[in-house]
């Protein structure tokens, strides 16, 4: 059996142990903020933190999760008030909005690691993360103004 | 003018099941009065449309009929709604209208499908109408309620104002008195406000959805689920109308949450591919990974069929070939030939552009449950009815037996106004007896897509002795989208013709001859966001920094003496018949080459075009019209020793008309830089043998943020904002790739004529 806390919720998970994290959030606890785009850690859609870490969550099974606290986009503030998700609003980033959970929790374990990042170290820490709407000016925005508030 | 009714609350809670007091409609299919007072519209045979109801609260809930991809529709249409009614934008919600177009089609035009970049230009004045009709219908109850003349009253920011004693309601005080009121039509319907009493139109506005989005709550496609429902993947023929022969499915029934695997039959050879199912292979269980893993352990059997033979090494060349070649006149003036014969200077080239995939950050999905009437789909899609229509194809019944609830969707790009995936999860909820959600995967958005036309021009001009374009000759290939309907189509249509080719916009030269030449296609071709607009606009603008460099002359001047500064360029004295204008009267929505030369003179300016650059610097400019509207972009690149690329700033100028939410407009200019950027430097699909050789990411690249222009300037042009509203979701891409081709020329001197560049810089 492997454990963990999900947004602070202890869980059991008796499945095949190599079932992607992404794919036992979104389908059998019912958590539908993380996106799936991929499946390959090509775009980042499904972002997770593990253990504060950013994770590709398509590609980490949920044997690799065990014991470890997990959050999701829906867990990273209860109220939905993470500044950086309140630097995505001031900046009006969606468009689409279906990568936004991903660049967002991508962005906090950004600033969680490195509360004043430069320019370029923003620019590879999004990097990972595909926009097709292509959102990345206001994102790059999102993230400056996020880092004077953490 | 439509006819605007007012509903009473007990139709509009029977037929939308939603609660609410007073519910206004319009009808486009009369576009009279259908009835106007509690109970009447029970015995119309004609169903109304349904677009504002406020509640006792005040709360005023706006339908919005249009697929949101991104595009920011969820705003910009009920914003101008909202604003001709007076009701507060934070009283405001909007309910997303499933599919029905005899209910929400306002305008009559386009059944509720979310393409073509159309919603604003086709919504704008219903509307307001809509809105003028909800503030009148108020009015007249707050009227009743003081029993005072309806003339001594007025709507304010969702206040009913008594003018004589400046007494107030509230909009929801008056919900009561409103609902028998009857909405006049003709000459006696509610006036619209005039342009200076706009509150919103016009003005910034914020995504109704934000919230949603930043905290995973928003809903798209794959997000819902209903109780029984199984998943399925499904897997496809590796070449088009391929047919599975036969199928192992052993080792994927022994996946721990794989229930049961099952064909999905092939189109018989008969029937044109459409939107319908591709058919294959579908593993069904109780979770997305089982199912996909499940899919992964089949073992099966493909016969390809003729489309094996496409090649794209070969069918490149031969559209190349095609291209040269010509032989459909689409548009001619002048003699051509004769000024090219006579010219000081003949130049020539030729642009490739390969095949494109959507990518959509959400790949395909769909949920049906066929196992009772009306059929039920859930999707993000762009064309709910089409949806209906192609499922109600595939279970043998009506389309008014199925219905189609729209989620967000995860971007479109024109991928999802082709529901073949509601057809997959359709057939096999019919057959399994239970509700099915059909996940595509990346890897199958990529191989089984419709994909953008790959398509070859050849151009000619010819100059004379003082630099001046005498003689201008474009004829292009490529596999037309028609194909999809009717298999053996050789030729292009005048759909693609319209989307920049037959318009050519270098108005003043004198002779000019467009061409189109034939090829099969041995692929699903569909739209892709601006469609052929992104070849014609890149062969185009190319070609004229070439014939400026020729003829000695600065580009944009150059550019903008092609063009001119005429009032409207008529087609029709070119000899072109039944000119296709993105479905529109060419009344409305004219060519106007005085405001291309507009917004390639504000681009100019506004990105200091024409300052000296520095070495392994270039500033390129193109200018291209689409979906009616106009735009200039100027792109500066920094071209490094190694070849790589770095955009330090981009600048586009848009002429949309009249626009609505300015914001929204920049979004969608910001996001057409970046989606450009993609088509210019990494978008290539290619075939082997018939099959795609791309499959994800990692080798169909698209824009990160490391290569992204991270410094868009839009600038809105106002000269012709007392026109009609146009295309704002398309047109900003075109031009992007042209403009940047042109930078890398005057930074690297090299010429970009086959896209992607991908690496062609490091070679050079």
């Amino acid at each position: 059996m492997i454990s963990m806390k999900i947004n602070g919720v202890s869980r059991q998970f008796h499945g095949d142990p190599d079932m992607p994290l992404l794919w036992y959030v979104r389908d059998e606890l019912g958590l539908t903020g993380s996106k799936f785009g991929c499946g390959a850690a090509l775009c980042g859609a499904c972002t997770m933190h593990v253990d504060g870490e950013a994770v590709r969550s398509c590609v980490t099974a949920v044997s690799e999760a065990d014991g470890s606290e997990v959050t999701t986009i829906e867990g990273l503030d209860a109220d939905g008030n993470h500044p950086v998700q309140r630097a995505w609003r001031a900046h009006n980033v969606p468009q689409c909005g279906y990568c936004q959970s991903g660049q967002i929790m991508s962005a906090a374990a950004l600033l969680n690691e490195n509360p004043d990042p430069s320019d370029e170290e923003i620019v590879d820490g999004m990097s990972g993360n595909i926009c097709r709407c292509g959102t990345y000016q206001r994102i790059f925005s999102a993230v400056r103004t996020a880092a004077q508030e953490v | 003018m439509l006819g605007v009714q007012n509903i009473s609350r007990r139709t509009f809670l029977k037929s939308a099941g939603v609660t609410g007091a007073l519910v206004l409609g319009a009808n486009a299919a009369t576009g009279s009065m259908i009835g106007t007072a509690r109970g009447q519209s029970n015995g119309s045979s004609v169903k109304p449309n349904l677009f504002v109801q406020i509640a006792d609260d005040g709360t005023v809930t706006i339908t919005c009929s249009r697929s949101e991809m991104g595009q920011g529709v969820r705003t910009g249409i009920p914003m101008i709604l909202a604003d001709e009614m007076e009701a507060d934008w934070q009283r405001v919600k909007i309910w997303q209208a499933p599919g029905d177009e005899t209910k929400y089609d306002p305008a009559g035009k386009d059944a509720q499908n979310t393409d073509g970049s159309r919603s604003t230009r086709h919504h704008f004045d219903v509307m307001r109408e809509l809105g003028a009709a909800g503030r009148y219908v108020l009015e007249q109850a707050a009227a009743k309620k003081w029993g005072v003349d309806a003339s001594e009253v007025y709507a304010k920011d969702h206040r009913l104002y008594h003018t004589g004693t400046g007494q107030w309601f509230d909009f929801g005080e008056v919900v009561d008195a409103a609902a028998d009121i009857a909405v006049p039509t003709g000459d006696a319907a509610p006036k619209l406000k005039d342009q200076s009493q706009w509150k919103y139109i016009g003005r910034d506005m914020p995504v109704v959805d934000s919230y949603d989005m930043s905290t995973g709550g928003a809903t798209y496609g794959a997000d819902i689920s209903v109780p029984g429902m199984k998943i399925a993947v499904v897997a496809r023929p590796p070449v088009y109308r391929g047919k599975a022969k036969s199928f192992d499915a052993t080792e994927a029934l022994k996946v721990q949450g794989v229930e049961q695997v099952i064909e999905i039959p092939a189109l018989s050879d008969a029937m044109p591919a459409q939107f319908r199912a591709l058919g294959g292979v579908a593993v069904i269980g109780t979770n997305t990974w089982s199912v996909m893993e499940g899919r992964d352990r089949l073992v099966i059997e493909w016969e390809d069929g003729p489309n094996v033979r496409h090649d794209s090494g070969t069918y490149n060349d031969e559209l190349m070939a095609s291209a040269r070649a010509g032989g459909l006149v689409i548009r001619d003036r002048g003699n051509v030939d004769e000024a090219l014969g006579s010219a000081a200077q003949v130049m020539e080239a030729e642009y490739f552009v390969p095949y494109f995939i959507h990518t959509p950050m959400e790949p395909p999905v769909a949920l049906v449950d066929a196992t009772q009437m009306p059929v039920k789909i859930v999707s993000s899609t762009q064309a709910p009815n089409e949806t209906r229509q192609y499922v109600a194809e595939a279970l043998g019944i009506e389309k008014s037996d199925v219905e189609c609830q729209v989620t967000l969707l995860g971007g479109g790009f024109g991928r999802k106004s082709k529901p073949d995936f509601a057809c997959e999860a359709a057939i096999l909820s019919s057959k399994i007896g239970a509700p099915v959600r059909v996940q595509w995967t990346r890897e199958d958005e990529i191989r089984h897509g419709y994909y953008h036309a790959a398509s070859a021009h050849q151009l000619k001009a010819g100059l004379d002795a003082s630099g001046n374009v005498t003689a201008w000759h474009h004829s292009g290939a490529w596999p037309s989208l028609v194909s999809l309907w009717n298999p053996v189509q050789r030729t292009g249509f005048p759909v693609e013709f319209g989307l920049g080719l037959i318009d050519t916009p270098y108005n003043q030269v004198p002779n000019l001859r467009i061409e189109n030449g034939e090829t099969d296609a041995m692929i699903r071709v569909g739209w892709y966001r601006s469609v052929n607009n992104i070849q014609h606009a890149f062969a185009m603008n190319c070609f004229a920094n070439e014939l400026a460099e020729a003829a000695g002359r600065d580009p944009v001047e150059f550019l903008l003496e092609l063009i001119g500064e005429a009032d409207v360029m008529d087609l029709t004295a070119d000899g072109v018949e039944g000119h296709w204008n993105y479905g529109d009267a060419i009344e409305d929505w004219p060519i106007m080459p005085k405001r291309l030369s507009n917004v390639l003179r504000v681009v100019a300016e506004k990105s200091g075009y024409g300052k000296a650059m520095s070495p392994g610097h270039g500033l390129g400019i193109a200018c291209h019209r689409s979906f009616h509207s106009y735009v200039g972009t100027a792109v500066h690149v920094v071209v490094r020793e190694d070849g790589s690329l770095h955009i330090p700033q981009v600048d586009m100028a848009i002429d949309c008309g009249r626009y609505v939410n300015p914001e929204g407009v920049r979004k969608q200019m910001e996001g057409a830089a970046i989606y450009g950027h993609s088509v210019a430097m990494h978008g290539q699909i290619t075939t082997t043998q018939g099959a795609v050789d791309q499959s994800n990411f990692h080798d169909y690249t698209v824009t990160r943020m490391d290569d992204a222009p991270l410094d868009v300037r839009v600038h809105i042009v106002e000269d012709f904002t007392h026109l009609r509203p146009c295309g704002v979701g398309e047109p900003g891409v075109p031009p992007y790739t042209p403009a940047l081709v042109n930078a890398i020329y005057q930074a690297t001197g090299k010429r970009i004529r086959r896209l992607p560049i991908g690496d062609q810089l490091e070679s050079a």
